[in-house]
């Protein structure tokens, strides 16, 4: 439980860039979130999925292997319940929708501001 | 060939990325057409294929201490040359994302692949290519496009 009673939440970030994952988790300044791993394509999001049982997860699209839409599908196929925040550079509207409809729950476009990577996660856990 | 809207969605990319990134503003300075092939290169590179409604390469380079006072400005510790490739390719991924708001859905973009002190294998796919120079500090970087 985190001060306000809240359960904690386990988040799960996925990017192939190394200094993003990084500064997602140093910048991420929500009480209730405690990272429990990262990833670097989807492929190893997948299996890191399975085991560390994540509630929230943030998601690149762009990524080697397996890329973030399909991923994001698996992630849903295996946990319908999890909370996915897309994190990407690609800014067209139609991505957007895509991500949206194969199960994400937000979307936050690079590059962002701590500021903008916090109000985003609020936002998508406000209804959970 | 590159209408005037187009080169100016990359300048806007290159500006968001600075004031955003590293909450300093950039300054651009006039685009200009290379007809050699060879638009040139910094230390690092970060090269974007671009496939679907256009084809060619959109690329971000730049020298070490760009980059490396770029990686502290986002509060990474880490300046190795590991993490300074990692940040040319993302740069360049972000820019050339960015440009699909304008290019849309069918500008597809590659994973960025990096070159790193071999400044001459950094090549242009055709004769024609837009610079757009990046000054931010007291540091000068390139995005180059160079799109059929």
């Amino acid at each position: 439980m985190d001060d306000g009673g809240k359960p904690t939440l386990k988040l799960m970030i996925v990017d192939d860039s190394n200094i993003i994952r990084r500064r997602i988790e140093r910048s991420q300044q929500i009480a209730r979130l405690e990272v429990v791993g990262a990833a670097s394509n989807g492929r190893e999001a997948v299996e890191l999925f399975r085991r560390t049982q994540p509630d929230v997860v943030t998601m690149d699209l762009t990524m080697p292997e397996m890329d973030g839409v399909e991923c994001v599908q698996q992630l849903v196929s295996i946990n319908s319940n999890v909370l996915i925040l897309v994190v990407s550079a690609l800014a067209d509207k139609a991505t957007a929708v895509d991500a949206i409809e194969k199960g994400a729950n937000g979307f936050l476009c690079k590059p962002f501001t701590d500021r903008q990577l916090n109000d985003a996660l609020e936002e998508l856990l406000s209804g959970s | 060939m590159l209408k005037e809207a187009e080169i100016r969605t990359f300048i806007e990319g290159a500006t968001n990325y600075f004031e955003t990134s590293a909450q300093q503003s950039a300054t651009v300075g006039s685009p200009y057409l290379v007809t050699d092939g060879n638009p040139g290169a910094y230390e690092y590179t970060g090269i974007i294929g671009i496939s679907g409604s256009r084809k060619g390469v959109v690329y971000f380079t730049a020298p070490r201490g760009m980059l490396t006072v770029l990686l502290m400005r986002m509060q990474e510790t880490d300046t190795s040359d590991e993490n300074i490739k990692d940040l040319v390719g993302e740069v360049a991924n972000t820019i050339s994302g960015n440009a699909r708001r304008d290019f849309g859905k069918n500008f597809v973009i590659s994973v960025p692949v990096i070159v790193a002190h071999e400044v001459d294998k950094v090549t242009a796919p055709h004769s024609r290519s837009y610079v757009i120079p990046i000054n931010w500090r007291t540091h000068s970087a390139k995005l180059v496009v160079c799109l059929e």
